[in-house]
């Protein structure tokens, strides 16, 4: 009896329900859209590196069949009787003749529900950020294009000589010699045998033996002719251009921590920090995020000092743009890196320093960067600053944006006002 | 009874292939000690993941793309994800060779019981049952699919994906009346029939009149042949499917191979809808029988027994009626139940049992379980082989909903008067024609404009439901003209409900 067929398919592809996955999504992306916007403004934005569970009404995802409805006579059969004789009435369960009662109604009251499911990290971001992209993706375009990086893919028989593979040449020359040389290799150890007969029979100087090793000088000749290694043997490491996105980022994180920041304001610009952040991620290969607070002076802080510890005092503006605009000479100048500004604050300034924020942003700062976001957390009309930077905007459509938010529900719609897609095409 | 004499095949609960092999052969030898009588197996080890994806794939190894599969995977995902629902021990493949799929994650025990149950029990019910021997080309399905989703993957290219998945859409709705399944036409009498007849007449003078209202131009044409308006069908037909595939005026080639397509595969698991019961119980009473057999030889430890009995009980389980986890009947635990109770019918008759069953009292059981389960489907298995003494194990009884009285009543219960009406009532229950609505294509007005009339057969007066006008615009879809539903109710009247006129032809015809 022969075994039986044990096949091993852990390790075939997993994913084979991934385009049907796909096109789920596909079809219902309104419906599942619309639950990502609902999740976002419900949870924190903490949260959102990691997948979603969302749900959307299970009736517009329904397959229809043809079904029986409520009404005439049904039958049923069930299980566990423990009281009732033929002959007995039982009152309907819940609606209907509405007086409650009794369990054994069967009627499934068909309440829908949504049909809930796990959306991954990357279906999750992918619908948030559908319709956003950053403007003036132009470098990076760019860059996927002129960029490249070169791998190696194997041998090939052409190549500078720069690029010979010694050992594969090697190779390939001993095989040859062996292929090309060996019927007369074997011709020669024939004769060579015969040859030792006959000198062994006495025979040695023959007719036969003579003619057998003038024959055996030959074929040697003709095997130390073939060449050691010859054009045809030679192999050629082989790289390919492949294109190479520059996919470096840097964002800069200004806020403001002086003494009228709380706690609340703080956690609003924390999340908008965290959705470029992850929009960045998703373009980007490589991002580096620095962060910059600032009162009076400016210093460059770790993340967690960033968003936790508290400063009072007075606010500079221009000493947080002055150091983003030393740390990126000294940085980040090459053109590999794509620059991203963000900055939060609650639109308290001293005067006397706005219109230097507007020279610093609008003449130093701003032609090095692909966008610049300005966010105020405020609720009272706009002050100086906002007014400056309004020149700035003016200065620089489309790559330098500004709004205004009064509380963590704002923050998405105004995230997707921001960073929403420009047709534009730019030059 | 045999001695324990044998060492057990192993006693930790991680699975080994070499443990597999073994535990396969030796539950391979009690089978054939039994008779059953399978197709060859292959074992497919598998991970969660791939679990869901052979469900999601309605359990096909190989199927076409459709989002509706995404939304099942993504369904048995998140309750998986969440430990609302463990993955089905087994899934396994009606194909010869037959191929059951054990999952990674399952310990020994698990594998073992799988093994049983599905390489065994449900590959002999699938190669023995005369629904699937007559419905399921075991040897070719699995080349259908890779042509089927091959072929579609074509038309997607060719056609869009959009447009292929609307089609789809269509034929998926269709899919449980894309199937042949027993008519039952209503008893006639003379005066129904007399009634029918006045029917055709006033039918083929409305026939007439759509022509002359709808296409003025006929009218001297019309006149010439006024009587002899020809009804389409001939015989009104209930696989719609078919219908459409080979009759539906707009329909191109390659749609209706896709509608075909859908038709066939929905015709391969009719026979699994029809026979649940009797196969989830036949698979169990063989899992249990051949695995108590090994423990009896000393081949499986008691703490394999224990385990398996475990699990064994919780697919079994049967809450009754007022447990807030009943569900209705448990299809395994009444097959299993059944099953057991044919085989002490055989062996240990009753009084009772010989009275209900003279001719299974005292036979042979494993001839009397293999002609009940080649020759029977769910509601005949009921109706031939449910016992009195199982309707007081379980306790059944029936009751009747009618929305014209104010209360259900209870009309029969596990007694003398009850077991036959009792019986009757599950057997009509597992009756797929019972379940789903009996609705059919009536008429085509194939001179005028090309409308298409569907017939819903009432039956015990109960109404479609909701999803009936969603149902109309996909069958208004695949059929391209206008398309009307009636009720004929079981006193014979006919009355139209719903007229739905497709706005937009298709492009190209």
């Amino acid at each position: 009896m022969t075994g039986v067929r044990i096949v091993d398919r852990r390790f075939d592809s997993k994913n084979k329900s991934a385009v049907n996955r796909a096109r789920f999504i596909r079809r219902f992306k309104t419906q599942i859209s619309k639950a990502v916007a609902e999740a976002i403004s419900k949870r924190g934005i903490a949260d959102m590196d990691n997948g979603e569970k969302i749900g959307i009404p299970a009736k517009d995802i329904s397959e229809p069949q043809f079904r029986f409805g409520k009404g005439g006579v049904r039958h049923d059969v069930l299980t566990g009787n423990d009281q009732y004789h033929a002959g007995d009435e039982l009152e309907r369960a819940g609606e209907g003749s509405g007086r409650g009662g009794s369990q054994a109604s069967n009627d499934s009251a068909t309440h829908e529900d949504d049909f809930a499911f796990h959306l991954s990290r990357e279906e999750f971001l992918n619908i948030f950020f559908e319709d956003l992209a950053l403007p003036h993706l132009v470098k990076t375009q760019l860059a996927r294009i002129e960029e490249f990086k070169r791998v190696r893919a194997g041998y090939t028989q052409s190549g500078v000589p720069t690029n010979i593979n010694v050992v594969r040449s090697m190779r390939g020359a001993a095989g040859r010699r062996i292929a090309v040389g060996s019927p007369w290799r074997r011709a020669v150890k024939e004769m060579e045998e015969r040859l030792e007969q006959l000198e062994n029979c006495g025979d040695g100087d023959c007719e036969e033996a003579q003619h057998l090793r003038r024959e055996i000088g030959r074929l040697l000749k003709r095997i130390e002719k073939v060449p050691f290694i010859d054009t045809f043997d030679l192999r050629f490491n082989n790289r390919i251009r492949i294109p190479a996105p520059s996919t470096q980022a840097v964002m800069f994180c200004l806020m403001d921590v002086s003494g009228s920041m709380d706690e609340e304001k703080k956690q609003a610009a924390k999340r908008f920090f965290m959705l470029l952040y992850l929009f960045l991620r998703r373009t980007y290969r490589h991002i580096d995020v620095v962060f910059i607070r600032h009162h009076t002076q400016a210093f460059e802080v770790d993340e967690d000092e960033f968003f936790h510890s508290r400063e009072s005092g007075g606010t500079v503006v221009s000493s947080a743009l002055e150091l983003m605009q030393k740390i990126v000479r000294e940085r980040y100048s090459s053109s590999a890196w794509n620059i991203y500004g963000a900055q939060a604050s609650d639109g308290e300034n001293w005067d006397s320093d706005s219109p230097r924020c507007r020279e610093i942003l609008g003449g130093q700062i701003m032609p090095y960067v692909q966008y610049y976001a300005y966010i105020e957390i405020t609720a009272v009309e706009p002050q100086n600053l906002w007014h400056e930077y309004e020149e700035v905007a003016a200065a620089w459509p489309g790559r330098f944006a500004m709004q205004r938010i009064a509380g963590l529900p704002d923050i998405y719609p105004v995230f997707h006002e921001l960073f929403r897609k420009q047709l534009v095409a730019v030059a | 009874m045999p001695k324990r004499k044998n060492k057990p095949i192993s006693t930790q609960s991680d699975w080994t292939f070499e443990l597999i092999e073994r535990y396969d052969k030796e539950i391979g030898r009690v089978a054939a000690h039994y008779g059953l009588d399978c197709y060859r197996h292959i074992l497919e080890i598998i991970n969660a993941e791939q679990m869901m994806d052979a469900y999601a794939s309605v359990g096909m190894p190989v199927n076409y793309h459709h989002w509706s599969f995404g939304k099942h995977f993504l369904a048995t995902e998140t309750g998986y994800r969440r430990g609302q629902m463990g993955l089905a021990y087994e899934i396994v493949i009606n194909s010869d060779p037959c191929i059951a799929y054990l999952m990674e994650e399952n310990t020994m025990m698990m594998q073992a019981l799988v093994i049983a149950h599905a390489a065994y029990g449900h590959n002999s019910f699938f190669k023995g049952n005369y629904l699937f021997r007559t419905w399921t080309s075991a040897d070719s399905i699995i080349d259908y699919m890779v042509f089927a989703r091959n072929y579609i993957a074509e038309c997607e290219e060719r056609y869009g994906e959009e447009e292929v998945e609307r089609l789809l859409d269509s034929c998926h709705a269709l899919l449980n009346i894309g199937v042949d399944r027993y008519k039952r036409p209503p008893k006639l009498s003379l005066r129904k029939e007399k009634e029918r007849q006045r029917e055709r007449e006033e039918y083929l003078q409305t026939q007439v009149n759509q022509l002359w209202r709808t296409l003025p131009s006929h009218e001297k044409a019309d006149k010439d042949e006024p009587q002899t308006t020809t009804r389409f069908p001939p015989e009104p037909e209930e696989n719609l499917l078919y219908f459409f595939e080979k009759n539906a005026p707009l329909l191109e080639p390659w749609q209706r191979e896709v509608v075909r397509i859908v038709r066939k595969v929905g015709q391969y698991f009719l026979p699994q809808r029809q026979t649940q019961l009797m196969n989830e119980g036949w698979a169990s009473f063989w899992h249990y029988t051949l695995l108590n057999h090994l423990y009896e030889e000393g081949l499986l430890s008691d703490g394999f027994m224990i385990e398996f009995l475990q699990s064994h009980t919780n697919v079994l389980y049967q809450p009754a009626y007022n447990s807030p986890h009943y569900g209705g009947i448990n299809p395994y635990a009444l097959g299993f139940a059944m099953w057991r109770d044919v085989r002490r019918i055989c062996e240990d008759p009753t009084a009772e049992d010989r009275e209900w069953f003279p001719e299974i009292a005292g036979s042979d059981w494993r001839e009397t379980l293999d002609f009940a389960m080649h020759n029977f489907k769910d509601e005949s298995f009921i109706a031939q082989y449910l016992s009195p003494r199982l309707m007081r194990e379980f306790r059944l009884f029936a009751v009747v909903d009618d929305d014209r009285r104010s209360n259900i009543v209870v009309d029969a219960i596990h007694d003398d008067q009850g077991y036959r009406m009792l019986r009757q009532r599950l057997s009509d229950q597992y009756n797929l024609g019972n379940r789903e609505p009996n609705i059919q294509i009536w008429n085509v007005d194939i001179k005028g404009d090309r409308s298409l009339t569907l017939r819903h057969f009432h039956h015990q007066r109960r109404p479609l439901g909701e999803t009936r006008d969603q149902m109309l615009a996909h069958i208004a879809s695949l059929w391209g003209f206008p398309v009307r539903l009636e009720e004929q109710d079981e006193q014979g009247h006919v009355k139209l409900v719903k007229e739905i006129v497709v706005e937009r032809r298709r492009a190209r015809s």
